[in-house]
């Protein structure tokens, strides 16, 4: 899978990353770095951090030590939405879309950091504000496309199958034009099907738009096979960073999957 | 010159109209994008001219295998305008049925949609020898495949304007020599039996046809159609490219095949063609809406569809309703069937038709009773899809209606329909035997069993080998049976066995949507369509339907005992032919266990079966179905 598409250029880099709650220890001197263009991923067991790995990326904790670097930037303690603005945008391991309002409708609110025209401009029909509007929703049906959700787009997102809205989700996010995709879980409670359609969306975001993604997923099959590189999280810590062959072979790995270092565990 | 091919009609109609008048609309990115006739004859001209420079000689042919879109048919036209023709392919056929079609017409160039389709391509090209090029019109996904055999569409068209540079008016001298009596387009027919043959189908074939049919079942140059039933099929060549070009009509390609129905509603077009399966799926549908609907609703419709169905026999028998009685209707009309009609989507319909297989007299009845003035259209592929239809004012649901012009109609000594116009094709490719079992001294030998009425409209019974007798004599049509069963709701497909045998069987399979529906209003758990069909309650519900429909059969004729299948008849199981016509013998042998259960008396068959996926993955399903009897 390695070819032009990943650069040498880090685009995203954590520095000894220490998060706590109280006297709970999330994330423990947590390095890694993201190359552009790259499919990312972050597996471990469950509690090991991964969740709170996004949260940090995305403003939303404030580790108590070390740093998030994007694009040379330091971004630990900026705020969600000035992270969101700067392009990293984010899915949900449990769906966070306004169920009452239609798909178009949701996405065109993942627009928003790209809207410029105020508040007098908004209420009226013609102008500025009509323009812009139109090239919003260009950007947004050019997402409707390539997601393959266009007998969806006026339905309100609540009547979906949980499948759908998985990918309302993610369209959701690309409506941000982010340079890096946070995804959380995104094949969870998904069918084969479904799964397969969704690895097929995450490939085609990487390749053909060029986005880096960040990935958190539980089938081990569809990472493996995904992913240009990973990190292993194991109780806040990062034990293992490589390609899926390397990790495949890392002991200490197997270990913190299965407790010993017997079995193959990563197989498809 | 009179335009005697489509080249030649479709730079006609640029002529004429020029940018004046919109010839196609695509909906894309949420929106309708129009293109003028000058527009579309243009991509024909230098698309044709592209596969030209990439060496498409007079004579080549190409295959078109995806959803509905202009490049479908702007391909077509532009082999045709290369002096070559080609054949569709139905996008959801399995690799092998695509192998063999490709290579039995010697296609060396394939337009295939997308990345599915070209992956389908790409994963055969060892056997598929012939093919120079595959081009594709959907870019998504396609631009890590370095692969030198695929191009992009729009890049064989610029290739087109570089060729014409060199070669000015190569293209019009093409077109100029494209002659009526050459093949225009291969249609593959639903082959009941075995892989499809290749009709071919001169222009003249079609251009006839679509003129003749013109003449009963008018049409205009202001019309839409909306294009969204597979092109590989006569019945949308007939529709979306022929009558198109030959009446001016504008064409609408819906946004995606999911999307069609909303699609439909926006344009509303005039004249629609459909396969019974499309009516009866819109007429189940309502059916559907009408049960989740408010009671006040369901109440109101309730009402007013018999005063409907009735309205339609008085209009079937040509009478004229007592004024009480059109005051009613009218009543019911504004009440659901106009507002019904626009949910539809047939707010403007004038001309619905519906062929390819014998549509239930219920179905019928039902569209009349909304104002739909819905008409039967009979005729094969090898005649370019239609020989008869019924005319404005003499509709009869029980007949497949009256030759259209130009044509000629016979019942043979054996009682076989023949058929003779100058629509009928000129042979299947490279097979002359058949063709010559097919037409005989030009009369085309149908294959399907019928009569003729003293006013003069076919009546088709069955297939011929179809009609089937009891061991006691009595002679029963199975298609009959089965478009009662197929009424109901809940029953997606049924097929019933009884020849030569003590008594009528069925094989039912429940449609999985609306019975899974029911099913959950009815806190009935489920898990799989399997696991449906073998619930009780739902046997209970199809076994109430199927006395319904023995109540309308002779006594001697009725359903004895019936089984839920475990799965859906499906195309790619080889158990209906692309255009969803049960293949009933296929059928027949294939589930011989479960019948020769059913005669023996059995009330249960165990069954370990293996199911194929499109992408030729197999699983294996192991249950137990529960014999009913009736």
């Amino acid at each position: 899978m390695t070819n032009n598409r990943v650069g040498d250029e880090v685009i995203l880099k954590g520095e000894q990353i220490t998060l706590s709650f109280g006297g709970i220890t999330a994330l423990q001197s947590v390095d890694f770095s993201v190359k552009k263009g790259e499919v990312f991923s972050i597996i471990g067991p469950n509690g090991a951090g991964k969740s709170s790995m996004y949260n940090v990326i995305n403003g939303f904790y404030h580790p108590q030590h070390g740093k998030v670097i994007f694009k040379g930037q330091d971004i630990t303690h900026l705020k969600p939405f000035q992270i969101a603005r700067l392009g990293i945008a984010r899915s949900f391991q449990n769906i966070e879309l306004f169920k009452n309002m239609t798909v178009l409708e949701n996405m065109m609110l993942g627009r928003h950091i790209h809207i410029k025209y105020g508040l007098w401009a908004s209420m009226l029909y013609f102008g500025p504000g009509r323009k812009e509007e139109v090239k919003h929703r260009k950007r947004v049906e050019d997402v409707i496309d390539f997601l393959e959700i266009e007998h969806i787009r006026k339905k309100h997102v609540g009547t979906l199958p949980y499948g759908l809205q998985k990918r309302v989700e993610m369209a959701r996010a690309l409506c941000l034009e982010p340079e890096i995709l946070l995804l959380d879980e995104p094949m969870a409670g998904m069918n084969l099907e479904e799964t397969e359609d969704m690895c097929r969306f995450i490939v085609d975001v990487n390749t053909e738009w060029g986005i880096t993604v960040l990935l958190i997923e539980h089938d081990m099959g569809v990472v493996m096979d995904l992913s240009d590189r990973m990190m292993v999280l194991d109780f806040g810590e990062s034990i293992a960073e490589g390609t899926p062959d390397e990790i495949q072979k890392n002991e200490q790995v197997a270990k913190a999957y299965l407790g010993d270092s017997e079995g193959v565990f990563l197989g498809r | 010159m009179a335009a005697d091919t489509f080249p030649k009609l479709l730079m006609e109609r640029a002529k004429r109209y020029g940018s004046g008048k919109i010839a196609i609309r695509e909906k894309d990115l949420g929106i309708w994008q129009s293109f003028t006739w000058q527009e579309y004859f243009e991509k024909v001209k230098y698309f044709s001219l592209g596969l030209i420079s990439l060496g498409f000689e007079p004579g080549d042919k190409i295959a078109v295998i995806g959803d509905n879109k202009p490049e479908w048919i702007i391909a077509e036209l532009a082999a045709q305008s290369a002096c070559g023709y080609g054949v569709g392919i139905y996008q959801d056929s399995i690799l092998k049925e695509i192998a063999h079609i490709i290579n039995h017409s010697d296609a060396k160039f394939v337009v295939a949609e997308d990345q599915e389709q070209c992956d389908k391509i790409l994963d055969m090209l060892e056997d598929l020898p012939n093919i120079k090029k595959v081009i594709y019109y959907d870019p998504k996904g396609m631009s890590k495949y370095g692969d030198d055999i695929l191009a992009h569409f729009p890049d064989i068209v610029t290739a087109g304007k570089e060729y014409e540079k060199t070669h000015p008016g190569l293209f019009e001298k093409n077109v100029e020599s494209t002659k009526e009596n050459d093949i225009s387009w291969i249609c593959t027919t639903s082959g009941t039996t075995g892989l499809p043959k290749l009709a071919m189908l001169t222009h003249k074939n079609l251009i006839s046809m679509a003129s003749n049919l013109g003449k009963f079942d008018h049409k205009y140059e202001t019309d839409n159609i909306v294009s969204f039933l597979p092109l590989p099929w006569v019945g949308e060549q007939m529709i979306a490219v022929a009558s198109s070009l030959l009446f001016g009509m504008t064409v609408n390609f819906p946004e995606s095949a999911e999307s069609a129905q909303a699609d439909l509603r926006e344009i509303g077009p005039h004249v629609m063609f459909s396969p019974p399966r499309v009516w009866e799926n819109l007429c189940a549908s309502v059916q559907v809406k009408v049960m989740d609907a408010s009671w006040l609703k369901r109440a109101v419709f309730n009402v007013s569809l018999p005063i409907g169905e009735k309205w339609s026999e008085y209009k079937f028998a040509k009478k004229t309703p007592p004024l009480y009685f059109k005051i009613l209707y009218y009543l019911a009309y504004f009440a659901v069937f106009k507002a019904l009609k626009d949910r539809l989507g047939f707010s403007n319909i004038r001309s619905a038709t519906t062929g390819g297989a014998a549509l239930g007299p219920d179905t019928f009845k039902f569209f009349h009773a909304l104002g739909i003035s819905l008409k039967q259209i009979y005729g094969q592929t090898e005649i370019a899809g239609i020989s008869c239809v019924h005319k404005d004012n003499d509709i009869n649901p029980d007949t497949m209606g009256q030759p259209i012009p130009e044509t000629e109609m016979k019942i043979s000594e054996t009682g076989e329909i023949l058929s003779k116009s100058p629509a009928v094709f000129s042979g299947y490719y490279k097979q002359p035997e058949e063709t010559a079992n097919t037409v005989i001294d030009g009369w085309l030998h149908s294959g399907d069993a019928g009569y003729l009425t003293p006013e003069g409209h076919i009546v088709v019974i069955d297939r011929i080998k179809d009609v089937m007798s009891l061991i006691d004599g009595v002679k029963f049509s199975p298609q009959f049976i089965e478009n009662k069963l197929k009424f109901s709701p809940y029953v997606k497909e049924a097929v019933t066995i009884g020849h030569n045998r003590d008594f009528i069987i069925a094989m039912i399979s429940i449609d999985f949507g609306i019975v899974g529906n029911w099913a959950e209003r009815h806190r009935i758990n489920f898990t799989t369509y399997t696991d449906l069909s073998s619930k009780p309650e739902i046997i209970e519900l199809i076994q109430n339907e199927v006395i319904k429909v023995n109540k309308g059969l002779p006594e001697n004729a009725r359903i004895r005992r019936f089984v839920l299948l475990y799965k859906e008849l499906d195309a790619d199981d080889d158990e209906l032919t692309r255009t969803g016509k049960v293949r009933r013998h296929y059928v027949e042998e294939k589930y011989s266990e479960i019948i020769e259960g059913m005669y023996a008396g059995m009330d249960s068959i165990k069954i370990d079966a293996v199911i194929k996926f499109q992408d030729g993955k197999t699983s294996t399903i192991h249950t137990v179905m529960a014999v009913r009897n009736v």
